[in-house]
């Protein structure tokens, strides 16, 4: 039976693993590969590394550490952030990473999507979607989040987008769902149910993780494929192998590592 | 020097963007392996191994233009096929609906989408033993691999693990020198490690 995956999200820059404010304060966390292989030996699923000295800038992004990851990480692991065509996908690609994850630069041009998944196969290509609750009761999506003063709302409702991406050549969707980032009050099962209900292909969760019930409720509720979380594995409040062992003991179906 | 480290190991390339993971676990195994991109390069071969990840139509036709698919097909060392390469392995393929190299009898085909069974089947999966196989040797019953694909090879005689996915498909596959691994062994932490080196060192 496929198992359900916990995904920790590393940011990235210059080749280093950051955190703090995107953009502003950060705090060196350490080498890239280090952290990967402490993730990996504690029993993470696999692994997103996203490069945040991207988008907004609207520059591109050094990508030689991909390669240096993918020597020495033996559990599969996706690129995000300055992916907006198909030859830096191809250079990320080549350079090791399982997948790539494209965002702003989807919305910005649909057409990206389907030029990766036509280059690289659909299971290469994973869109994230960083969505919000507006006045109206409607979730709709951002893009460049990563920088609140270059953040835009085109207007897209993040359930047509999930739709289209899909029709696209998305082969896999993460949804962060920012009402409820960082606030580690839980996943915002609501929006993932009903995400869920529209996605044939694989879905993560992203954006609440606070406590291993969180997770759980992820799985159980909204039946996604994924979580992703970044500041509880990073803390160390949430250790992986407690979170797999608490997650079995609800007999939800997870990788032994 | 291990016995695994003295062998000459090929990886074709047939433009798969896995290739480069793939060298880089037989690295981690202690081998240095050449890529090729034509026949003569897979003179002298002890082991070869054929990744591949994309779509089954846009490999074969890359294989025929390197002149490969005749050596492949002719090939005394043990082969290795993973992923997309382990389906081209086989008669044909649903995807496009081409010939592949026919080295394993049967038809690949699309997975079946049903309720919470998600196409790409994208994550760890369990393998089932079906038969005893040196590939499997040291790899605990119901160990976990990587798999990412949407197509898979029927079960047969010649499936030593199945997996399954809305239905039981092909994890692994030998006949004698034919081999094959639907999940990538080069992302499939200590088990993938282990069947790789295993199929390094197997008699044959």
């Amino acid at each position: 039976m496929l198992s359900r995956r916990i995904i920790p999200c590393l940011d990235v820059r210059d080749g280093r693993v950051v955190k703090g404010v995107r953009f502003r304060d950060h705090v060196d966390m350490g080498d890239i590969v280090e952290l990967a292989l402490r993730y990996r030996d504690e029993g993470a699923d696999e692994l997103v590394f996203y490069d945040i000295g991207a988008s907004p800038g609207g520059r591109s992004v050094d990508h030689s550490w991909v390669e240096r990851v993918a020597r020495l990480i033996d559990i599969p692991f996706c690129v995000a952030g300055g992916i907006r065509d198909v030859a830096t996908a191809r250079r990320v690609l080549h350079a090791g990473a399982d997948k790539v994850s494209v965002n702003s630069p989807a919305l910005e041009r649909p057409a990206l999507v389907s030029e990766l998944a036509d280059a690289f196969g659909v299971q290469c290509v994973v869109v994230g979607i960083d969505s919000i609750r507006e006045a109206d009761g409607q979730w709709r999506v951002r893009t460049n989040t990563g920088d609140p003063s270059k953040t835009r709302a085109p207007g897209m409702r993040t359930l047509d987008w999930i739709v289209e991406v899909q029709r696209l050549g998305a082969g896999e969707i993460v949804l962060n769902c920012m009402d409820s980032d960082g606030v580690r009050r839980g996943y915002d099962i609501e929006q993932l149910r009903q995400a869920r209900a529209l996605c044939a292909v694989p879905l993560v969760a992203s954006g609440g993780a606070g406590e291993p019930e969180h997770f759980a409720a992820a799985f159980e509720q909204a039946d996604v494929d994924g979580a992703l979380a970044a500041s509880v594995f990073h803390s160390g409040a949430i250790p992986i192998p407690a979170l797999k062992r608490f997650l079995r003991q609800r007999e939800i179906e997870v990788r032994d590592a | 020097m291990s016995r695994a480290a003295a062998a000459r190991v090929v990886v074709v390339d047939a433009g798969g963007a896995n290739l480069g993971s793939v060298c880089y676990a037989l690295e981690r195994l202690g081998v240095r392996p050449d890529v090729v991109d034509a026949p003569a390069g897979l003179d002298g071969a002890d082991r070869v191994i054929l990744p591949g990840v994309g779509a089954a139509p846009e490999a074969m036709r890359r294989l025929q233009a390197q002149g490969l698919v005749e050596p492949l097909r002719a090939l005394r060392a043990p082969l290795l096929g993973i992923c997309l390469g382990m389906q081209l392995l086989y008669e044909r393929s649903e995807e496009g609906d081409v010939e592949c190299l026919g080295l394993l009898p049967g038809v690949v085909r699309r997975l079946t989408p049903a309720l919470g069974v998600r196409i790409p089947h994208m994550g760890w999966n369990g393998l089932r033993a079906m038969r005893p196989s040196p590939l499997l040797d040291g790899v605990a019953e119901g160990a976990s691999a990587y798999f990412v694909h949407s197509y898979a090879a029927p079960v047969t005689a010649a499936t030593v693990a199945t997996s399954e996915h809305g239905g039981l498909f092909t994890a692994m596959v030998q006949d004698g020198r034919r081999c094959g691994a639907q999940f990538h062994p080069e992302r499939s932490a200590a088990t993938g490690a282990r069947i790789l080196r295993n199929f390094l060192e197997m008699d044959c």
